[in-house]
């Protein structure tokens, strides 16, 4: 494979364990919901995220080209492996931390896949087109339950201005370019993530702003997922995610 | 539906397909929902395009074995259902019967759109009543979200405009 393709193949990689690491510890809130609708939001929200992962892990099947499929790539790769953002992995915490982290993914994920649209690889578009329209959604929703957490009762507010805390400095890496990235940009195909911080904050600013909640500090940032580095909770995700196949590889429903 | 070339041949497969309804709304056909893209016919093979509500949707793994079971039940044995991703599902997309069906059958059908932003406004299926609330984002499946009519107090789902 030539650079530009092993970039490309990378690039759906890290795209798909971003969605399907966030789907699964959504997915991890059915029946524990806090009522019975948003159980239902929760999972339905997490099937957006792992039918995303679908497309983008298939789409990388298709360019590497050497027969794996998504499957293979959800179920068969170790943390290593795995090149998502570490926020995605991050345990749900209680129902603030969950959607203080939707939050902060959502109005990532509006600004990315609003500028994926344009990318010069028409099936990178195609599923950023299908993608924001679904994150819209998700983003109001997200916006709404930040400011009646916030603006709700002492200890709702406390809970969820904790969990921005413990949340803040992971948001530095969804902003820090890849070196095979800003290749895959310069030919027209991903993002410039780095340009997407600033809409990011006032987007995210306003509605803590709006939730009667103080901004965190930014004074210290973790990264290191799009390398393989991740928390050690990963690890734990992975061993319920893949168990099956590990167990009896190759099993089918 | 998009354009597809007319020959007598497509034009007896989408009568075929008219039976295969959404497994999660049986009211509602492919065709009435905007699934259904396009069908070719090429040596035999039957090639049918569809595109998903949303990414996640877990039905279109269900209209897919449909459209296969219904198509071999009338002899078509070699038959690719692709899924195209471009461009995406909108309700606009959605047929004038297939809103009807959907009201007379409890569910809100979704506002039209302009430019992508929502005009029109959400009535209650049962009296009609447009004093309506969001009771949440999210109803039953994933393209509808609850509501509830502020004066028959039915809640409803209502199917989201996207």
């Amino acid at each position: 494979m030539n650079s530009q393709k092993t970039a490309l193949l990378n690039y759906c990689i890290a795209l798909g364990d971003d969605s399907l690491t966030l789907g699964h510890r959504l997915s991890e809130w059915c029946r524990n919901g806090p009522f019975l609708e948003e159980d239902l939001a929760l999972t339905n929200v997490a099937l957006d995220f792992i039918g995303r992962a679908r497309l983008f892990y298939s789409y990388a099947g298709e360019v590497e080209g050497q027969g794996r499929g998504e499957d293979d790539f959800a179920y068969l790769r170790d943390c290593r492996e795995y090149r998502n953002f570490l926020i995605n992995e991050l345990p749900n915490g209680d129902f603030a931390f969950t959607m203080a982290r939707q939050l902060m993914v959502d109005a990532y994920d509006m600004g990315f896949f609003t500028q994926l649209m344009q990318s010069s690889d028409p099936t990178l578009a195609a599923i950023a087109a299908k993608s924001i329209k679904e994150s819209r959604y998700h983003l109001r929703r997200s916006k709404d339950w930040v400011i009646r957490l916030g603006d709700g009762t002492e200890e709702s507010h406390q809970r969820t201005q904790d969990a921005f805390n413990q949340l803040w400095g992971y948001a530095a890496e969804m902003f820090e370019m890849a070196d095979d990235e800003q290749q895959l940009f310069e030919a027209g195909i991903a993002v410039n993530r780095s340009a997407l911080e600033a809409d990011w904050a006032a987007t995210v600013h306003a509605v803590l702003k709006a939730a009667t909640l103080e901004i965190p500090d930014s004074n210290w940032a973790i990264g290191g997922g799009r390398d393989g580095q991740h928390t050690e909770h990963l690890g734990f995700l992975l061993a319920e995610l893949q168990f099956l196949q590990r167990s009896y590889p190759g099993q089918q429903w | 539906m998009v354009g597809h070339t007319n020959s007598p041949e497509t034009d007896r497969l989408f009568e075929l397909l008219s039976s295969v309804v959404d497994p999660e709304i049986p009211v509602l056909t492919l065709q009435d929902l905007g699934v259904l893209r396009d069908i070719s016919i090429t040596d035999g093979e039957v090639k049918v395009s569809i595109t998903p509500t949303y990414s996640g949707c877990p039905a279109m793994e269900t209209m897919r074995a449909d459209i296969k079971s219904t198509l071999a039940a009338a002899g078509y044995e070699q038959v690719l259902v692709q899924q195209n991703l471009s461009p995406a599902w909108s309700t606009d997309w959605m047929t004038e019967n297939g809103r009807e069906k959907l009201r007379a059958y409890g569910i809100a059908p979704p506002v039209k759109t302009n430019c992508g932003h929502p005009v029109g406004q959400i009535q209650c299926p049962q009296c009609n009543s447009a004093e309506v609330k969001l009771i949440s984002e999210f109803g039953s499946t994933a393209c509808k979200s609850l509501y509830q009519c502020q004066d028959c107090r039915e809640p409803f789902d209502y199917f989201k405009c996207i």
